[in-house]
Formats: C-alpha cells, sequence, structure tokens
C-alpha cells in the first residue's frame, strides 16, 4: 500500500516535472471586469490569446472599483502564488515593483518600440527602474462634461467656454426647471470633479505642481482656495438628494433628461453607449470649460508579474496582444476609453472617442497630460484619499469655508506622505 | 464515556489482551485528540494574529507589512486624530459613532426585545405565526437589511417619496443624506434586524421562569407591573448578558451594514472604527494605522467587556 503510494507519487511528480518542462500555455488573469460592457470588452482579448493557442485563465474579482481584486491580489502575492498578470491601477503597479514581484518585459517592449507609442506620463507607471512592468489597456480622461441634448437644445444653451459660461448654463437649466448638474455625492466622484475645476480655475501649470508634484506652495495658494470657492459654486446646482449617489445613477439622469449636464471620466460614455444614445444628436461631449488642451487621465493596466520561466512565452504573448493596434481600436470602442498608444487609427471610435484621442495625442506632445489625484494617478493612495476626505467634507459642510479646507488640505497631504 | 472505560476494565477478558490498554489509552485521549487541531487552529488564526497586528501597529507597514520596528507614530496620529472635532477627523468621526452606534443599538436592542417578548408571553393565540415574523430579519445578512434600507431611507425613492405621493407633501425624513443624523439611520437599520433575535431570546428566558414562584407573587398581592419588575426581570438576568454580549459584537464588527446602507455616508459621516481600519489598511496602504485602529477596538472591547463578565459570572451559583 505504502509502496504503492510512494511509486504514485513519484510518478506523478515526474510527469508534473515534464510538463514543466515545455512551456505552460496558458494566461491566469486577475481582473475585476465583471460587469456586462467589461467583460465583453475583455473577451476581445481571450479571443485574440485563443488563436494563439494559449489558454486563458479567469480569475474575477468583482466589486468596490477594484478593492476586493486588490485584496485578493495581496493574498496571492504573499502566499508566493503570482498570477501572469492583473489589472492595476497608478500607484499600485510602483508598490509591487518596489516589492521584487513584477515581471520584466523590457524585451517585449524594445521589439514593439512602446517606448515611443505609449505617452510618456503613462510610462511613469509601467515602467519601474528602467523595466517594463506593465502594460497600459487604455486611457481614461476625468475632465469631460456629459450633456443631454435635448435639454440643451430646450434651454438654448451653447457649449460653455469658461467657468463663468458654465455657471450661466447651470442658471439656465435651473430656470428652466431641471436638475442643472447631476453628481454623486460619494467622495470619488466629488473628487474627481474637483479635479476639473482645479485644472479649469489654475491652468496646466498650476494643476501639475499642487496635484502631482504636491508642491505646499501651490496647495496654499489662492487659487487653491478660489478653486473650492468655485466647486463651491457648483454644488449649489446639484439636487438635495445627491449624497451617497452611484455615479451610473447620476449618467441615469442625463441620459433620462431629468438632469443637464454631469462632470465625469469617460467611462460615463459607456452608460450612454448601453442606452443607445448617439454622441452628437443624442448627447453631447465637451472639455470641462476652461481645460481643453490639457488631459486629466487614468488608465487600467495589466501588471506582469515575476511568473516561473515556463510560463514567461505566455505572458509575453499576452503583452504584446494587449499593446496591438488591433486590440487597443476594438477593446477601447467596447470600454468608452481610448487607446493607450497613440498610433491606433481612429476609424472605428465614435465622435467623442476621436476627440478624446486627438485630445491625448495633443497633451501628450504639448506635455499637459496630467495624472488625475481623485483617480490615483497624482500621488500614492494614502495621499489620494486624504485629499478625496477633505474634498468630500467640503461639499457636505463638515469644512465650512475655503480657507479651512485648503488648511486642512495641506495638513491631510503633509500627514499622508 | 467514563462508564464504558470502567467497564472495560472490570471485564476480565479485555484485560487479558495487550491490544485492550491501548484502546482504552486512545479512547482516554480521543477527546484531546479531536479538539487539538480546533485549538491549534484558535491559538494560531486569533490570537497568533491578534500578536501580529500589534507587532504591525509598532512599524512603518504601507501597503505590505514591514517588520522593522520603527515605534509608536501611528498611535501618535490617531491619538492627534482623537481630538481633532473641527472639522472632525475620521476616526473622531468613527469613535463618537461607536460611541452613538453602540450604546443606542443595544439599548433599544434590549428594550425592544424584552417588550416584544412579554407581549408575546401573554398565552395569545397565533403566537407560532408572529414569533417567525419577528425573526426572520436575523436570517438576513447585514448587506440585504442594508441595501433594503438604503432604498426605504432615501427620500427620492422611499418613504418619503411615498408619502409625498399620497399626498403627505409636507413630511421631510431626509436622514440618511443628513451627514449629522446619518448614524442614526445605520442604527434603525441594525435595530430592525436584531431585535427580534433579541425577542427569542428573552421569550426563550421567560418560558423557563418557574410557574409557581409567579403564582405565589400574585397570592402576595403583587401587581403585573411589579411581578414583572420584582421577579422576572431580575430573573432574566443570565437572559440580559447574553443578549448584550451579542449584540455588543455585532455592534463592534458592523462594518457591512454601514457600507451597504451609506457607502460611508456624506464626507464619511457614518464610519465605525471597523470601516476606518479597513480604508486604512487596505485601500490607502496605512498598514500600520490601520493595525493601530484595531488594537485599539480591541482593548475597548476588553475594557467594557471584561468587568461585565467578571462582575456577572462572579456570584453565579457554583
Amino acid at each position: 500500500m505504502l509502496r504503492k503510494l510512494l511509486i504514485g507519487t513519484a510518478l506523478g511528480s515526474g510527469l508534473a516535472f515534464a510538463a514543466h518542462a515545455q512551456d505552460v500555455k496558458e494566461v491566469e488573469m486577475l481582473h475585476w471586469w465583471t460587469s456586462g460592457g467589461e467583460a465583453a470588452a475583455l473577451n476581445v482579448l481571450k479571443e485574440d490569446l485563443a488563436k494563439q493557442g494559449f489558454a486563458w485563465k479567469d480569475v474575477p474579482v468583482a466589486g468596490g472599483g477594484g478593492d476586493a481584486a486588490m485584496t485578493a491580489l495581496k493574498a496571492m502575492v504573499a502566499a508566493g502564488n503570482y498570477p501572469t498578470a492583473s489589472q492595476m491601477l497608478g500607484y499600485t503597479v510602483l508598490d509591487y515593483a518596489a516589492a521584487g514581484v513584477m515581471g520584466d518585459l523590457t524585451e517585449t517592449a524594445v521589439k514593439e518600440g512602446w517606448d515611443k507609442s505609449v505617452p510618456a506620463a503613462l510610462q511613469k507607471f509601467s515602467v519601474y527602474d528602467g523595466k517594463w512592468v506593465a502594460a497600459p489597456v487604455n486611457v481614461h480622461s476625468v475632465n469631460w462634461l456629459w450633456i443631454n441634448k435635448a435639454v440643451m437644445d430646450k434651454i438654448g444653451g451653447t457649449e460653455p467656454k469658461t467657468f463663468d459660461d458654465f455657471i450661466a448654463l447651470l442658471d439656465k437649466a435651473k430656470a428652466a426647471g431641471v436638475i442643472p448638474l447631476a453628481l454623486g455625492g460619494q467622495n470619488w466622484q466629488e473628487a474627481t470633479m474637483f479635479d476639473s475645476v482645479v485644472l479649469s480655475t489654475g491652468g496646466p501649470e498650476f494643476y501639475k505642481k499642487a496635484f502631482n508634484d504636491l508642491d505646499e506652495e501651490q496647495l496654499k495658494s489662492d487659487t487653491m482656495k478660489k478653486s473650492f470657492d468655485n466647486l463651491a459654486k457648483l454644488v449649489t446646482y446639484v439636487d438635495p438628494n445627491f449624497s451617497g449617489r452611484d455615479w451610473n445613477l447620476a449618467t441615469a439622469m442625463v441620459i433620462k433628461g431629468d438632469a443637464l449636464v454631469q462632470v465625469m471620466g469617460d467611462w460615463a460614455k459607456g452608460e450612454f453607449n448601453a442606452a443607445k444614445k448617439t454622441p452628437g444628436t443624442d448627447f453631447l461631449c465637451y472639455r470641462f470649460p476652461g481645460t481643453d488642451g490639457s488631459v486629466v487621465y487614468n488608465s487600467d493596466m495589466f501588471g506582469m508579474f515575476d511568473v516561473p520561466d515556463d510560463r514567461k512565452a505566455a505572458q509575453a504573448a499576452l503583452a504584446t496582444a494587449t499593446l496591438s493596434k488591433s486590440f487597443q481600436s476594438a477593446f477601447n470602442v467596447v470600454k468608452g476609453s481610448v487607446p493607450a498608444r497613440t498610433d491606433v487609427p481612429d476609424t472605428d471610435f465614435d465622435a467623442c472617442g476621436k476627440k478624446g484621442m486627438a485630445d491625448l495625442k495633443a497633451a501628450n506632445e504639448g506635455g499637459t497630460l496630467f495624472g488625475s489625484l481623485a483617480q490615483g494617478y497624482g500621488a500614492p493612495p494614502a495621499v489620494a484619499n486624504a485629499y478625496k476626505d477633505v474634498v468630500s467634507k467640503f461639499v457636505h459642510g463638515q469644512i465650512k469655508t475655503s480657507d479651512e479646507a485648503v488648511t486642512q488640505l495641506v495638513s491631510a497631504i503633509e500627514d499622508a506622505k | 464515556m467514563t462508564t464504558v472505560a470502567t467497564q472495560i476494565k472490570l471485564t476480565p477478558e479485555h484485560n487479558a489482551r495487550p491490544g485492550a490498554s491501548v484502546r482504552s489509552r486512545l479512547q482516554d485521549a480521543l477527546p484531546k485528540i479531536v479538539l487539538a487541531p480546533s485549538f491549534a487552529i484558535t491559538i494560531v488564526f486569533v490570537y497568533g494574529f491578534i500578536l501580529w497586528t500589534v507587532y504591525l501597529s509598532f512599524t512603518n507597514s504601507k501597503t505590505f507589512p514591514s517588520y522593522a520596528i520603527t515605534g509608536s507614530r501611528a498611535y501618535q496620529r490617531l491619538w492627534r486624530w482623537t481630538f481633532e472635532s473641527d472639522p472632525p477627523s475620521s476616526w473622531y468621526t468613527s469613535i463618537t459613532n461607536m460611541g452613538i452606534f453602540g450604546f443606542l443599538y443595544i439599548f433599544i436592542c434590549l428594550a425592544l426585545g424584552l417588550f416584544l417578548a412579554i407581549l408575546l408571553d401573554q398565552k395569545i393565540r397565533g403566537e407560532g405565526v408572529l414569533r417567525p415574523i419577528y425573526l426572520y430579519p436575523m436570517a438576513l445578512s447585514f448587506i440585504v437589511t442594508g441595501v433594503a434600507w438604503k432604498w426605504f431611507l432615501d427620500p427620492g425613492l422611499g418613504l418619503e417619496q411615498t408619502l409625498h405621493q399620497w399626498g403627505w407633501t409636507s413630511f421631510h425624513f431626509d436622514w440618511i443624506k443628513n451627514k449629522d443624523f446619518v448614524i442614526y439611520t445605520v442604527v434603525i437599520a441594525g435595530v430592525w434586524q436584531a431585535s427580534g433575535f433579541i425577542m427569542a431570546m428573552f421569550l426563550a428566558g421567560l418560558r423557563g421562569i418557574d410557574g409557581e414562584i409567579m403564582k405565589a407573587a400574585q397570592i402576595d398581592g403583587a401587581t403585573t407591573f411589579q411581578l414583572y419588575r420584582r421577579i422576572v426581570i431580575p430573573l432574566l438576568r443570565p437572559v440580559f448578558l447574553s443578549a448584550f454580549i451579542v449584540l455588543a459584537h455585532l455592534a463592534i464588527k458592523s462594518y457591512d451594514l454601514v457600507v451597504a446602507l451609506t457607502s460611508g455616508g456624506p464626507g464619511g459621516s457614518a464610519w465605525l472604527p471597523s470601516n476606518f481600519m479597513y480604508e486604512y489598511t487596505f485601500k490607502r496602504n496605512e498598514m500600520a494605522v490601520g493595525s493601530a485602529s484595531a488594537v485599539i477596538m480591541l482593548m475597548t472591547i476588553t475594557a467594557i467587556i471584561v468587568p461585565y463578565l467578571y462582575s456577572e459570572l462572579r456570584e453565579r451559583p457554583r
């Protein structure tokens, strides 16, 4: 009995060894794209890889904008059980790279010419210590207005070019009896809107110094106070019931025509698409007034882990497929974002997507492509969340004046550094 | 168990076989062997990890645990935040909310549970139907309770909207959207869920009271109020202890209720310490601060529960 067991084990491990000598034709992918549109978008990649003969082992962890997935990833990595790749955001990639668990894609990157095609601002997060550790999948930008065209026509509004125009437009909507501004009162939504307000109030240079470099002089400047004043103005145009509302419900208010406009990242377009609305005829996408020419971005990345050698070929294939032009186009058309490389043809994209791609290219060349602080691309999570706290407390009245808000912002960021 | 063992020893033919003593020794050791795995698991996964958390709270762990002791900066920060009341720091909000929520939740659940149990105990018809109706909410998870109450309390969706449609347009109830009152909506949902269970506990206690004592009191001329005030409620003391412990731990671990009901509340005004701990450990990558807050939660609970348990258990008849 015992001998049989021993022989069985030996045979088994021998077989396992033999199998290991060849490459494992499988990618294990951890992600939180489980909702309909997102899952369909990811399916494009799955099929691309299947054509090359790689099996796809899905590790979906739904919920909470990736919080649950990141907790799962932490457990997997702590147990030494690295996935081939994981969906990751901004500073998380750098944290894991600093912990020494990320793989090295430099060979693939050189072969595919990523250095030139991927915007430099994104490379800050996908390249660590000179090595490519992640493949960016898309670029979202947050400084957008999403407007219901029927309501806009009814109130006779035109595209607002400055912040004051915007306030005038909101006044018109208020007079016409629609909710002017659809906002979900959750801290990340408020802070996402505030990113745009700061960019609009202080200009690109100010945004960069304050929210990417965390320069204290700028954080406590009068321009920042004015930004908080402007935010306070905007908040007077939301309905009383906004607190705690999910972002997609706020988008639905615009789709249905209950509200005129939402300030939200371009993932909102996915909601319009799902409701079978067409840009230009049903809804309008404008840059947040006063931010045209700049792009405040966040990006989904596939972080590539330091897997055993026999899985490296599959990983390289995954990375190549992720940044291939065909996948970048097909995926981002479905997802609502724009490609993470600037040399993808825009033929399949709708009007908003085309504008987004042109803006990204221009911002990349002009040096006005900035990480969104609210979305975790401006500073590490501790700082970004301290920032969200302050903005949210200001919107909901725990912080009463913009002077106090600025003081709180400086000390909260200092504390979290 | 012991009787079985003695029987075996007493039988001579069993004694003669050497296997029997092994067997009886095995039988003696069996309870220890069976308990050992769960004992070991508890030691490692409860007490071991408590110690680990304490250790981490003195390091500068961020995203991942780091093992170099760097001092008590995490505690210093929490201590400073404890007194930041205007504008309230997240920690200040969390601990004041814990006080409000813990007190009201436990107190209202006990009062309501006892009241319902006394009413149900009046030998009424249809008790078999009524009891499960009150008990049912306990079968729901906090997430379900939270979502249901979120919709019900939402001014644009639930109660307020419905009453407006029925014509009572001046009705106004927006606590769930109000930073100063949102914690009370958590109390409402929590009480709704747990009071039925507490009622069942009290009902069991009431059924366990000897009818003779009641009759004796009635013969002595006690009014119903006196009967309950002087005899029934003091006799229910052990039930109060059990109910208190069940409620206290439910109150302290209510994380999911806050998330499902309010997603943190306007500007984070509905946070409890457990939300604070999760936010800092997993979302903000400040593991040391998260661990320190967990340690403080544990010490607070210990400070409340241990003296109470001690005073209650010491007086019990042996």
